[in-house]
């Protein structure tokens, strides 16, 4: 045996049980809660700002908000799906079957990144409900938001295993993403920033992947969008090698 | 016999704590049932777990079927199944998706039919569309058993199966394990409960503080550190024990009513010898109306060994 696949697609279909298993809290909430957004900055607020880069405010902010609620909520899925087996023990199971990283992987971050897809899509879909908008580069849009929900789950998984209980779970996406991306340009343009904050926003990393997804929206970008890409990628590649590891050793997974 | 698993010197040492396994040699062969015997702490589980991949080992070797675990890790755990001492499953799941995602971990394609056989034999079939919190917990248990036989383990560990569980469902619990050795399942459980052991395993083993103290085919192992205890009750008290019986182990009673033999050293011998007594009494013309015998069970031969493993420990 060299690969499981069969291991890593029972692993797949079984994460994304549980989150249809918890329908209201895994996509219901997040989709009602960006809704709000669109309702509030989209529909009632939105009319009476100024267009941004010649794009409606309304249709301006959904590249941030969809952002904003992907990278919550992949991060979340991602740790709670190996955090809960290690607190419950569970993960004996996994660990004495024949899968390795690259099966785990698959099964969890996949699950956690398709999870993400299908609440982008409902998101999305509401949208158009509030806010008249199109996609410039849907293609592309789509490709960025795998990357990125592939990211933030591999990251997500990663914080998992660190986590030594619940609260270091909702510390990094409450207190840390979720204030990034909320300075990271998702209602507002950078360049409407004055200095030296423009500057300081600019070492905000949410900074690079609001205007990556942006740019496939609007074709508009505050940043280089290579640096955007290359940004994201290396956060991938960061986040693989870091869960590479923690296999290896078995730190936090295998006594 | 042919070998299944074989362990060379096994070790695991924790960074701030204890070993708990010391250069460890065990040979498991296929087919038998084996009990692992030992006081909490002794390093049952984390032999086991050094086997199914949930503990690093600090040194030696593991080989299962032939392969190195540390090489073919993949092919070999296709092959062991492993019952833990948690009761550790998601709670919120229906009993055949359970054992269902077991058997595709495991890298094994649906199988509904096998599934249902498994179930039925465990006597959950009935509540296979029920989640698992609301299950007894013996019935949680047979879940966990399920789930390691999902995949038709040629091996399976089984830590501590009955822990917690009551008399019936223990009793229960040993038919179902016995089912699968018939079929052809190579048993490793790790147990508390000595009756346990002397029960079902074909050999058991003795572990304290990370350290083998023995292994030997149950039986064998009773009737060479076995005792037996007889007491015979006397027809008329005796002042002390007769001469004439000088040579054999025995003590009076204080009322002189009960003569008590308390043979060492392997329960055949001191049989045999009992029987000598016999004969000697009735040679001597002490006449007797009772006598009461007491074979030493495997736990009296375990609480010996691991005592004596402690003070061997203590002078060290």
């Amino acid at each position: 045996m060299t690969f499981n696949a069969r291991g890593a697609f029972a692993i797949f279909t079984f994460e994304l049980m549980r989150a249809f298993r918890t329908f209201f809290q895994s996509i219901f909430a997040p989709v009602l809660t960006t809704s709000l957004y669109f309702i509030v900055f989209g529909a009632a607020i939105g009319g009476r700002m100024t267009e941004i880069d010649g794009v409606s405010y309304g249709a301006y902010i959904i590249p941030g908000l969809l952002l904003l609620t992907l990278l919550g909520e992949t991060t979340s899925n991602a740790s709670f799906g190996i955090y809960m087996p290690r607190f419950t023990g569970t993960i004996y199971e996994l660990l004495s079957a024949p899968v390795g990283v690259a099966e785990t992987l698959i099964g969890f971050v996949g699950a956690a990144a398709a999870k993400s897809l299908i609440l982008a899509a409902i998101i999305l879909v509401t949208a158009s409900f509030f806010v008249d908008y199109h996609i410039a580069h849907p293609v592309l849009a789509l490709l960025y938001i795998v990357l990125v929900a592939a990211a933030f789950a591999l990251f997500g998984f990663a914080l998992g295993v660190w986590a030594d209980g619940f609260e270091k779970l909702g510390i990094v996406p409450m207190l840390i993403l979720q204030p990034l991306t909320f300075l990271g340009g998702t209602f507002y343009s950078i360049t409407m920033l004055p200095e030296p904050w423009r500057q300081i926003a600019l070492v905000n990393p949410i900074v690079y992947l609001v205007n990556g997804l942006r740019w496939t929206f609007t074709g508009k970008s505050d940043v280089n969008i290579w640096i955007s890409l290359g940004l994201t990628l290396a956060f991938l590649g960061l986040c693989a090698g870091v869960i590479a590891w923690m296999f290896k050793t078995g730190w936090r997974l295998r006594s | 016999m042919q070998p299944i698993l074989e362990i060379v010197g096994l070790s695991k040492r924790y960074a701030d704590g204890p070993t708990a396994l010391d250069t460890v040699d065990l040979t498991i062969n296929k087919g038998e049932i084996f009990a692992l015997l030992g006081p909490n702490g002794a390093g049952k589980t984390t032999l086991i777990g050094a086997v199914c991949g949930l503990v690093r080992p600090s040194g030696g070797t593991i080989r299962a079927f032939g392969m190195d675990l540390a090489k073919d890790w993949r092919s070999a755990r296709a092959r062991i199944g492993l019952v833990p001492q948690e009761m550790a499953t998601d709670m919120f799941t229906k009993v055949v998706d359970a054992v269902t995602y077991s058997r595709g971990l495991f890298g094994l394609k649906r199988d509904p039919a096998r599934i249902e056989e498994i179930l039925t034999s465990l006597t959950l079939w009935d509540k296979r569309d029920n989640q698992i919190r609301h299950l007894s917990g013996g019935m949680k248990r047979r879940v966990l058993i399920a789930k390691a036989l999902a995949h038709d383990p040629e091996l399976l560990f089984l830590d501590e199966p009955t822990a917690g569980v009551d008399v019936e469902l223990r009793r229960d619990m040993w038919r179902q394990i016995g089912a699968m050795r018939a079929n052809g399942t190579t048993i490793v459980l790790t147990t508390h409960y000595i009756e346990e052991a002397e029960e079902m395993a074909d050999r058991v083993g003795i572990i304290d503080k990370g350290n083998l103290l023995l292994v030997e085919e149950k039986r064998a192992l009773m009737a060479r550190m076995g005792s037996i205890e007889a007491s015979f009750t006397l027809a008329v008290p005796q002042p002390r024990v007769p001469a004439a019986l000088a040579d054999f182990p025995l003590s009076l009673s204080e009322d002189g009513a009960t003569l008590t033999y308390r043979g060492h050293g392997g329960a055949d011998e001191a049989r045999a010898e009992v029987a000598h007594l016999v004969e000697a009494l009735v040679r001597a013309g002490i006449g007797f109306t009772a006598i009461d015998t007491h074979q030493s069970s495997l736990e009296d031969i375990f609480v010996d060994l691991v005592e004596h493993s402690a003070q061997k420990g203590a002078r060290a």
